[in-house]
This record gives C-alpha cells, structure tokens and sequence, in this order.
C-alpha cells in the first residue's frame, strides 16, 4: 500500500530522531575507554538497567510483528509473545548470576572464564557475530515497513537510513547512550501501548467502522458486503454484480458476461470479470456447495509495475481496500461501547469476524498474482492457537505436523538465555544484585507489553485498518485511527526501537570481533584505544551487511525471523552455557564443537526449509523442501548438548594438570 | 551465589518449565481443550496465556525477594 506522509507525523517523528540522537552523542562523548564503550563502566544503575533489559527485547519485532501476527491470524501471534516471556525465566533463574560472576564484557568471556583458549573465544566470537547478523535481519525489514507509510520511503530506502543512522550512533557512542536511548524508548513504547490499549477497551467493538447506514439494512449484512462477501440467496443475480462493482449479473452456476476461465483460475473457483468502471478486473471467489460469493483483491508485478486488480498502483487512487472487520456482534447492534479488558475477549469469541485469506499462483503468463479475499470466521476459531500457515500442523492428527509449534516454544523458551546482545547488558550493572534486579524489572516490563500485544494486534484485526499486503504495519495503521498524532508518536516510539535494538546488536557484534576474535582468539595485540577502533570499523562492516539483508527479506513478518534468530542461538550457545555451569566434566573441545555444531545445523536447517526456499530464493510454493518443518530447534538443541557430551567424554582427561592449552 | 537463592532458582525454574509443558502439550495433543471458556466467557488459550505472563512476573518478584533476603545476609562483614 502506498501512504501519503503527514506533515504532523514527520514533525514529531523528526524530534523524536532528533533528541535520540541529540542524547546518544551527549552521553557518549566521555565513552572513550574499551570499558565504557562496551560496558557502560558497569555503573549504569540497576532499574534504568532493567528497563533497557525491557528495550533491548521489545524490539521492533515484538512491536511490528506479533501486532501484525496477531491482527492476520489471531491467538498465533500471540505464543510468540508467551514464548519470549518465558525465555526470560531461563535466563533469570539460571543464567543471570553466574554469567555476571564470570564474565568482562562479553558472552565468550564468560565461556572461556576456566579454560582461557582462544578456540572457544572464536567460536563463540563467531556464534555471536552469527546470531547478531540474524537477529538483524528482522529489525531491519521492520525499519523498512515503518518508514514507508511516514515518509514515503521505499523498503530499500528505508533500511539504508536507518541502517546509516545506527551505525552512526554506535560509532560515537558506544554501551552508555544505547543503554540511555533503550531505558527512554522502553518506557515510551509500554506507556503508549497501555494508553492505545486504554482507547480500545473505551471504544469497544464495532461492526461498521465507517458506520454510514441508514438503518434499512441489517448491520451484520451491512458489514459484510462492504467487505465484499455476498449472500446470493438474497438477491437476484443482477443485483448482486451491481452490489459487487461487476459488470454483468452473478449466478449460482456460473458467472455471467464473462468468458469461460483458464485451468489456473477456475480449478481455484476465481473468476475474473470486468469491473463497472471499465478499467478494473475483479476477481470473484465462488465457494463450492455455498451460497456466498467473495469479491478479492488481486495483485500482480508485471515489467516492474505493481497492478491492482488490473491497474497500475496509484498513491490515494488506486490502492488496497482496508480489511479486517466484525461482522455480526453477539447481542446484535452496531457497536458494544465501552469494554473491560475480559469482556472485550469474550465478545470477540462469540462474534463473526471477517479476515483476509492469501492465495498465490502462477497465472497463465507465468507472472506470480497474489489474490486477497475476505474470509468470515468465528471469533472462538481466531482466539486458540492454529490460525497462521505457521501453526496450521498443530490441528493436524499427524504427531510431525505439530512438531513446527512445539520446536518453536522449545527455542523460544531456550533462546532469550542465548541472545549476545541480552547476555552483554549484565556487564553494565555493578554486581550480582544489581544483574538480578535489573533482570526482573525487565521481566515485569516486558510481561506487561506482553499482554498489550494481545489487545493490540485484535484490535487492528477488527478495526477495518489493515493493509493486506504488510502485516508488519498493522500496529501503525490502528494507531493511525485514533488520530494523526498516535500514529506519529508510534511510528517513532517503534523508529526509535529499532535503532535502539539495531545499535545494541551491532555493539554486540563488533564487541565479539574486536576482543573475542581479534584480541583473545588470534592474539592481535591491542590497546585499549586499538580496541575500541577495531571495534567501531567492524561496526562499520556488520552494519552495511545488515542493510543489504534487510533489503533482501523484504516481506517476511519480522517476528517469524525474530523466531529463527532464537532457534540459532539457542542452538549454539544455550547447550555449552547450562553444561559450563552445571556439568564439571565439560571440556574446552566439548564447548568448540558444540558451538560449532549448533551453530552450522540450525543455520543450515533454517536455509533449507520451506519458507527460506519459496519467500527468499523465490521457489514457486508446490516445492519440496529439504526439511521436514521450518523451526529446527527441537533437533538441534538436543544435538548441541548432545554433542558437548560426547565431545567431552572423549577429550576428558583424569588429570585436569596435564590439559594442555 | 548463596545456595539458598540458587536452590529457590531452580525449584520456581522447575514449577515454570512444568506449567510451560503443560501450556504447549495440551495445544498439541488436545487442542479442543483451549476453547472451552471456564472463566467470564474467556477461553482457556487465553487465560493460559496470561497465566504464564503473570505467573513469570510473579515469581520473578518471588525471586527477588528470597535474593534481597539472602543477600542481606552476605553483605554483612
């Protein structure tokens, strides 16, 4: 969708930026030691630590991605929520302390605390860099979808000002401003979400955002014939294509005035017929043994040009049509008003909701078209878990096809412990009190959000605001209809957490160059200033990769990547954490390879599964992938510990003195 | 770390990791369970889903407190 920038939105988006960047160079410009540049000092006080904790984590992803998971598919979105919280038990009741107790400034230290060897310092250097550039990726592609609507950007463009603007901040300022700039936007992000929650709840349900009935006509068909579902046991087939925009009447059996369908278009029960204003090609999805008929949104890329229906794209003039609506409330009515936050659910679960369902096929030119229709669930059906292509498996009877859901909790539970950029903010508080404190304050932050999400992402599912080409905007655009001024200060909030997020990530990854790699691992020798330099070149470098892969996982949602990135990391670093901790026996080789290994099979894994081959490489979606499901987790978790063991059983010596380094 | 504050860290680890189980076995292998509503017309999906958000908040303060108790102890010279 195509959006016109609004002056007010720019302006306080501007300030917004601008007092961000204003503060990071201020606090920054003291930050010229290794220590301060990676770890604050390790001064920074505990509560404005934890809330930082809180702004690391809600990253644009938790923001952009569960909101829009949750506005397309209902409860799905919502697990990730549940499983990124839960992950914060692992890292609070066993990671926190005795990370804080082992390391300096970075995870590998921690690691390499009992063995000083330089291989487990590049491997887990190495897994940092890895994991970091993963988790990138998603705050970048969300960078990208927030920028379009509020400056009229394109995705590229996007990413490239934000990815130049982060660099910029951690090149100048280093852990002090990030941790400043993640405590504000923390704060902002979970107080404005509590005060868009508190509209919703006021302004209830509605059938009819629009609301321009005149009371002749029922609310329920009302709504969902503005959404374009028809009921043609209601009316004589003329009236119906009239009602539809189509030219030419609508049948039971066929559709009349026009020509018979192609194989691809008819065994799919889309007809396509010309629109009554001459130019438009509507499509119409009959359901076979229904008596609804369907008018959908059609798009196709043809030499470059992006065609709506049949006409290229036009800013404000030929655009998607707003989705996602109530069709019938329980009590009947137009509107509920006022709701509590249970009532609110309980309404929605026993409403008709109208959704947008995605089908993609090749037409008979070959050219790919991606067909939008409105699709009537009922409410109880979008609050349980299974909506999203994702989960689908989970109502499956066959035991593989949940395997997606549960691999996923697995490395959302194990990989909020395993996330470089999480593990480097208990370097930046004074002790072990002060790691745990920090640690529940971000808990209880984040806990909260958490729970906003859920309102958020229904309340933009039945809002009629969605566009139904970018799921990632979801958030933005209910905002957006509670007034310009919301949508600005969300839209910035949201800008100035993927900067946030994005400098902490490049910090840590930069951090693992310059003092595991660099340093540590191949025995460069640096001083301080030396290091903080290598550090700064290599954000340089980690940085524009993270730009050029943000532009190339354009049209994923961000929170699924997000789900990846915790697959990876739980995978090569949680086994060699918990077995350095908890198993004397570990050994330096153990830990190698296991990091190694984790790191190569989930990263091989992830690029090898279905959604990397049709979404990245652009495989049609009939393709067989080389895996059996997308979320590798639950198999290379295992692999890694069980690798560590065996690794260590067999390197393991009696006599811990003669363990040559 | 004192072993009183690991000990209490690893029981609430295990409490949570048995109601994270049960959360992802029923969703799993009884899906039908998570639409019954048991409490004002909310179903279970979702009460369970807060269940774990405020039961993490929860023991987390939990933790904090049996931590602060301990280590006031520790900080005596």
């Amino acid at each position: 969708m195509q959006y016109d920038p609004s002056p007010l939105a720019v302006v306080i988006f501007a300030l917004f930026v601008g007092i961000t960047l204003g503060l990071s160079f201020w606090l920054g410009r003291k930050a010229k030691s290794a220590q301060s540049f990676f770890a604050a000092h390790g001064q920074i006080p505990w509560f404005v630590n934890g809330v930082a904790f809180a702004g690391d984590y809600l990253s644009a992803a938790s923001f952009l991605g569960i909101c829009g998971m949750i506005a397309f598919y209902g409860y799905d979105g919502f697990l990730y929520s549940i499983g990124y919280l839960a992950g914060w038990i692992v890292a609070l009741f066993v990671i926190a302390e005795p990370m804080k107790r082992l390391g300096k400034f970075t995870f590998a230290d921690a690691l390499d605390a009992k063995f000083g060897s330089p291989g487990i310092k590049i491997a887990a250097g190495i897994s940092t860099l890895v994991v970091s550039l993963f988790y990138l990726i998603p705050q970048m592609v969300g960078a990208g979808a927030l920028v379009k609507p509020l400056l009229n950007f394109d995705h590229s463009t996007g990413v490239i000002v934000v990815g130049i603007v982060v660099i910029l901040i951690v090149v100048t300022a280093g852990m002090v401003s990030t941790t400043w700039v993640q405590f504000i936007k923390g704060t902002l992000l979970v107080l404005l979400c509590g005060l868009m929650v508190g509209m919703i709840l006021l302004r209830g349900h509605r059938t009819d955002v629009a609301s321009t009935q005149d009371g002749a006509v029922v609310p329920s068909v009302a709504a969902r014939e503005s959404a374009g579902i028809f009921n043609y046991g209601a009316y004589s087939p003329g009236t119906i294509g009239h009602l539809a925009g189509i030219k030419g009447p609508i049948n039971t059996d066929k559709l009349d005035g026009t020509s018979p369908e192609s194989e691809a278009w008819s065994s799919r029960h889309y007809y396509r017929c010309p629109a009554q204003n001459g130019e438009d090609v509507l499509v119409v999805r009959k359901v076979p043994n229904s008596i609804e008929v369907q008018v959908c949104q059609m798009v196709k890329v043809v030499n470059g040009v992006k065609l709506i229906n049949g006409t290229p794209q036009k800013k404000g003039e030929v655009d998607f049509r707003r989705v996602g609506q109530i069709a019938q409330l329980p009590q009947g009515g137009t509107e509920t008003g006022p709701l509590g936050p249970l009532s609110y659910l309980s309404t929605l679960q026993e409403s008709e909701v109208i959704v947008t369902g995605t089908d993609k096929f090749k037409d008979d030119d070959g050219i790919e078209v991606t067909i939008y229709y409105p699709k009537l669930v009922k409410g109880s059906d979008l609050l349980v878990p299974g909506g999203s292509p994702t989960f689908a498996g989970i109502k499956s009877d066959k035991f593989v096809d949940k395997l997606d859901f549960i691999s996923l909790m697995l490395a959302l539970f194990c990989g909020t412990a395993s996330l470089p950029h999480i593990l480097i903010r208990y370097y930046t508080v004074k002790d072990q009190r002060a790691a745990r404190l920090s640690t529940i304050v971000g808990i209880a932050s984040i806990g909260v959000f958490y729970i906003l999400t859920l309102y958020i992402g229904l309340a933009a599912m039945t809002s009629r605001v969605l566009d139904p080409s970018d799921s990632n905007m979801a958030a933005p655009l209910l905002a957006r209809s509670f007034g310009e001024w919301m949508f600005a200060a969300v839209s910035a909030v949201a800008f100035t957490t993927v900067l946030g997020t994005v400098s902490g990530l490049i910090l840590a990854a930069s951090g693992a160059v310059a003092h595991d790699l660099m340093s540590h691992g191949f025995g460069v020798q640096l001083d301080d200033n030396g290091k903080v330099r290598v550090a700064k070149i290599s954000a340089v470098a980690v940085g524009l990769i993270a730009i050029w892969l943000g532009i190339q996982f354009q049209g994923f949602n961000v929170t699924f990547l997000v789900g990846w990135a915790f697959n990876i990391a739980a995978s090569a670093n949680l086994p060699s954490l918990i077995m350095l901790l908890f198993w004397k026996k570990t050994t330096k080789q153990g830990i190698i390879t296991a990091i190694l290994v984790g790191l190569l099979s989930s990263l091989t894994w992830v690029l090898l599964s279905k959604d990397a081959l049709t979404k990245l490489y652009g495989y049609p979606s009939d393709v067989i992938p080389l895996v059996p499901f997308s979320q590798p987790g639950i198999v290379t978790i295992p692999l890694g510990f069980l690798t560590l063991v065996l690794v260590s059983l067999m390197t393991g010596k009696p006599e811990k003195s003669q363990e040559a380094v | 770390m004192p072993p009183r504050q690991s000990r209490a860290g690893f029981v609430l680890f295990l409490i949570y990791l048995v109601i994270y189980l049960g959360f992802i076995g029923i969703n799993a292998f009884c899906p039908g369970l998570m639409k019954s509503t048991p409490l004002a017309g909310v179903n279970l999906a979702v009460l369970y889903g807060f269940g774990l958000i405020l039961a993490a908040i929860l023991m987390a303060f939990l933790y904090g407190f049996v931590g602060n108790a301990a280590g006031d102890v520790e900080d005596q010279p």
